[in-house]
């Protein structure tokens, strides 16, 4: 069996909440797990946030750039556009 | 100009990166680019390079600067709020000393090294990815100095990390791994630290590790960690991309990103050793066991990054079976070493409490009371003696990663290992099948190494005996050393959460021996 998870860890803040909560609804296989400060998200072959999750979300524009501020680390080939911020294997 | 299509992010990345691209007219490219081909990979068409995080220096800025803003409030109200007090236990901030003085002067070294790669690369792409991770790592390194200046107001072993940088016998292990990527060419380079070291290994560092020091109260720490492995995200994507790049450009590129890969991998495996430690022992609140994270993020991300890069003709780093094997006995053997030359570091060692042997009975359930836990009550049972048990033999270290040869037989948890290899008419000495193969690879390389015992015993370390030597490093004796429940810190600590009485007593009987 290929082991083909992807992941991202966000810090565990106000900021970070509606992304992990995006991810959540964009992402029916991705499994969440809290540590402290961190927020670790596994999915399998690949992971989306999308910008309009987000916004809807927040209430306000969001540009997918903004992860950077409390993204910790990520796992997977990065696929970034203005629409979302994508992780995947190459399978 | 108000009436042009906005551009997307493809674009605008494409205006910042590859119009930056021109082909020079009066000098020969090979000139301007002499470190580009002597490494033996070949690079038909920079164009192929693919940017997976497109930021455009004004996206760059603007992050990195709320970035700052944000760690630099909680640094500032960590120290208005005397926060050191809020830490768990004193004790832990060993696992900070450790940490600031083994690796803020890494971060200055890959800032250099960033600089140089960025410099020598053909294109343009991989000129500013390397120029964005070169500032990173000096905000990096900026970060840590202003959390050690907090520190060091009231804990030893703080005051002169960077000379120390070049002289104590430890801290000579992360050293010689950075000058030895340095001393590579640019692909070497980005081999070794974006890709083997961030993308494979610093998630140990700062995913259990800092999640740790949040955990133990150290806001401060938490907040550079996460601050610098947000960046380090791009680094790992910049790491991967070389990788898929080089491998992409030419099937006669593959050997020599696996034989990197291998030795790279294993050089790092064996510096992280020093993390084990700090996860499994330095810790008062505990996040995880060594073995835990090593199955999280080697076995598991690990393996689904080599699965991925299988398609390229990539198979697994060599030996991390060994590492595998050595997971559940790796940080109590790097913590005897140290608890053996607690009188040499410039932090604090002790022996686990009953609670914490617990923990590691129940963490290693096959390998802790059967060899470790003897180990650790008969050492204990010598400091109520008053035998605080200090080795004054100095250790043979290996050759290549610089660690005192106490590692164990892969499949032998009772045996040494030991290797060594013959190199004009010399003998070296190392602690593993995969530090010999790459002493064996270059031997012309590793045989200048700057090993600490050796030099001295060739008198080059301020003299022969234990007060010189420390003398030397600028180690205060009595003050930055020696176990922690003989030290000022802790004394410090015991006064300063209202347990004075106690604290003199330790102090009077320090004073004494």
């Amino acid at each position: 069996m290929t082991n083909n998870t992807v992941y991202i860890a966000l810090q565990n803040n106000e900021e970070a909440r509606p992304i992990i909560e995006a991810i959540e609804q964009d992402n029916r296989d991705a499994t969440i797990e809290h540590f402290p400060a961190m927020v670790k998200i596994d999915a399998p072959g690949q992971l989306v946030i999308k910008r309009e999750t987000v916004e809807e979300l927040i209430g306000r524009d969001w540009d997918p750039q903004e992860i950077h501020i409390n993204l910790i680390s990520i796992s997977g080939n990065v696929d970034e556009t203005e629409d979302a911020f994508r992780l995947e294997r190459l399978r | 100009m108000s009436n042009a299509k906005r551009m997307n992010l493809r674009e605008k990345y494409q205006r910042l990166t590859r119009d930056l691209g021109w082909e020079p007219s009066y000098q020969d490219k090979s000139a301007i680019y002499p470190q580009a081909e002597f490494e033996g990979i070949k690079i038909h068409d920079w164009s192929k390079w693919e940017d997976p995080f497109r930021l455009t220096m004004d996206a760059y800025w603007k992050y990195q600067a709320e970035k700052e803003r944000k760690l630099y409030s909680i640094i500032d109200a960590f120290a208005q709020n005397n926060g050191q007090l809020n830490v768990t236990d004193a004790r832990y901030i060993n696992a900070l000393k450790l940490f600031l003085t083994g690796v803020s002067p890494l971060e200055y070294a890959a800032h250099r090294g960033f600089a140089m790669a960025g410099r020598q690369f053909p294109g343009v792409g991989a000129q500013v990815a390397c120029q964005m991770q070169s500032i990173d790592e000096l905000r990096h390194v900026q970060t840590q100095i202003h959390t050690i200046a907090q520190y060091n107001k009231y804990f030893n072993g703080f005051h002169d990390w960077q000379h120390m940088h070049d002289r104590v016998w430890y801290l000579s292990v992360p050293k010689s791994f950075f000058d030895d990527a340095m001393s590579a060419g640019p692909f070497e380079f980005v081999t070794a630290i974006s890709f083997s070291f961030e993308y494979v290994l610093t998630n140990l560092l700062f995913m259990p590790f800092m999640s740790g020091a949040a955990y133990n109260g150290d806001m401060a720490t938490v907040t550079f960690g996460f601050s610098a492995q947000s960046d380090e995200s791009r680094h790992m994507t910049l790491g991967l991309e070389v990788i898929k790049f080089m491998l992409e450009q030419d099937p006669d590129n593959v050997p020599i990103v696996q034989k990197w890969i291998d030795k790279w991998f294993w050089r790092g495996y064996r510096l992280l050793s020093l993390v084990s430690m700090m996860m499994d022992y330095m810790l008062p609140k505990r996040v995880m066991s060594w073995q835990e994270a090593w199955e999280m993020y080697f076995e598991q991300n690990g393996g689904a990054l080599f699965d991925d890069l299988e398609r390229y003709g990539i198979r697994k780093p060599k030996y991390w079976e060994v590492s595998v094997k050595e997971k559940k006995r790796l940080s109590h053997e790097v913590w005897s070493v140290f608890y053996n030359y607690g009188h040499a570091a410039a932090f604090h060692s002790w022996l686990p409490d009953e609670s914490e042997m617990a923990w590691l009975s129940e963490k290693y359930p096959e390998t802790f009371d059967k060899y470790y836990r003897p180990r650790f009550e008969y050492w204990a049972e010598q400091h109520a003696r008053g035998n605080r048990y200090y080795n004054d033999s100095l250790p043979q270290l290996c050759q290549t990663c610089q660690i005192p040869m106490a590692f164990t037989e892969p499949d032998d948890p009772t045996t040494i290992c030991y290797r060594s290899s013959e190199y004009q008419g010399e003998r070296y000495h190392f602690c593993s099948d995969g530090c010999k193969d790459i002493f064996d690879d270059e031997p012309e390389k590793y045989v200048q190494a700057w090993l600490p015992v050796h030099q001295i015993y060739q008198g080059n370390c301020g003299g022969a005996s234990v007060p010189e030597v420390l003398e030397w490093y600028h180690l205060v004796h009595g003050q930055d050393n020696l176990d922690y429940r003989d030290s000022q810190d802790y004394a410090n600590w015991m006064r300063w959460k209202g347990l004075a009485e106690e604290a003199e007593e330790t102090l009077a009987k320090a004073a004494n021996e």
